[in-house]
């Protein structure tokens, strides 16, 4: 099954699910799809970015291997995997590019409570991202490439875009309300 | 326990963080206002979100650049010699983890700026700069206006000004030509992290011409 059959349908994506097992049972077999899946797209992120060739691939591999390493922190409740794997990227970008390191926000406990909670927050997230995903791609080719160039673009003319407030609740459902907020700017946008 | 956050960062600054466009003196400011507020947290968690999605629509390299079988090779086999990852900064109260960073993991080393107010530098750079600010409670920070922005994280304490109250986990955003006089709110020192991308104009307290030296 491929991961774009399953976005959407409130079920969770299989690199989603990859590193849930890479995160549970150190499964390299596991490792080994999300690497088939991200490292292309990530080599291709690091092209843009305007890194040579062989550097873009020795970041590509420290970004897989520290989501190898980092995998105990990831919740499902909170980001997919695509999203989590962005923000490493992101992350190692920045280190590269920049004198300073990238500041982080505090990493969160994950509590046990967390975990329980865990399945039901992880499929209403990942059917809250299929629709942004759909959202996104109904824009136009223009209004994608601003994106596009903003998320994944070299880091120095990123455009800085006005928006509003985020609306109350907690912080799961936030970032689901986050999402949908973001799914009805898009389609205002069209 | 999170502190009652009633100023928020402005969201396309969430988003400039979260796409790395913002600077690295504001960047400091924004993850540590996003330890301290679940909003504006879910709110980056949303942008990365996006980037996700965009990470996943971007099409693999063609030609020469699709062949990922040595790098797979590579990488699956340094999983057996990868060392544990380096510790993380963590936050020692009142200070969030990326202000640890800043501070190399040691209690900030404070320089007196005179009348009880102290400051210890973060970051200084062509781009911004960065700095802890302690003043003690009930003191006013001398009347001083700003070049550019300026944005303020109150970490312990609070202050007010003519636009508000703002206490733990708030931040102001205090845009170009702005004179104010926050004054901090009896009790604890008042410690905040602020960020500005051009020298601050303080109109009493020193000198113009020391400011170099202080590099306020």
């Amino acid at each position: 099954m491929t991961p774009e059959m399953q976005d959407g349908g409130g079920e969770l994506s299989a690199p989603t699910i990859w590193l849930i097992a890479v995160r549970d049972d150190r499964d390299r077999v596991a490792f080994g799809r999300l690497f088939d899946h991200f490292a292309p797209r990530l080599t291709a992120m690091m092209l843009r970015a305007g890194l040579p060739r062989a550097q873009a691939e020795d970041l590509v591999q420290e970004v897989m291997l520290t989501a190898w390493q980092k995998a105990g922190q990831f919740d499902a409740g909170r980001a997919q995997a695509s999203a989590w794997i962005y923000r490493i990227a992101r992350n190692r970008q920045i280190d590269h590019f920049r004198r300073n390191r990238r500041p982080l926000p505090d990493a969160v406990e994950m509590g046990v409570e967390d975990r329980e909670d865990d399945a039901q927050q992880a499929l209403a997230l990942g059917q809250e991202t299929g629709h942004l995903r759909a959202a996104l791609a109904k824009l136009s080719e223009e209004q994608r490439a601003v994106i596009e160039q903003s998320f994944l673009g070299d880091l120095t003319h990123a455009e800085i875009r006005q928006r509003t407030g985020l609306p109350m609740g907690t912080i799961k459902s936030r970032i689901r309300l986050g999402l949908e907020r973001l799914r009805h700017e898009l389609k205002e946008l069209r | 326990m999170m502190p009652q956050v009633t100023h928020h960062i402005p969201e396309e600054m969430v988003q400039a963080y979260v796409t790395g466009a913002l600077p690295h003196a504001f960047s400091v400011v924004v993850a540590a206002h996003l330890s301290l507020c679940d909003t504006c947290r879910a709110a980056a968690e949303a942008f990365e979100a996006v980037g996700g999605i965009a990470l996943e629509t971007l099409p693999a390299p063609t030609g020469d650049g699709a062949d990922m079988t040595e790098l797979r090779a590579r990488t699956l086999a340094a999983l057996d010699t990868l060392p544990d990852a380096a510790p993380e900064p963590r936050p020692v109260a009142p200070y969030p983890a990326a202000v640890m960073a800043e501070l190399g993991n040691r209690p900030p080393r404070w320089k007196s700026l005179g009348a009880g107010i102290r400051q210890t530098i973060l970051s200084h750079g062509p781009e911004g700069s960065v700095r802890l600010l302690s003043i003690p409670g009930g003191k006013a920070v001398p009347d001083h206006g700003h070049n550019g922005l300026e944005m303020t994280l109150v970490l312990q304490g609070a202050f007010s000004d003519h636009t508000g109250r703002y206490g733990p986990g708030d931040v102001q955003v205090a845009e170009t030509d702005i004179e104010h006089v926050p004054t901090a709110e009896p009790g604890p020192d008042c410690i905040c992290l602020a960020a500005t991308d051009a020298p601050l104009r303080f109109a009493a307290l020193v000198p113009r011409m020391l400011q170099g030296v202080f590099r306020i």
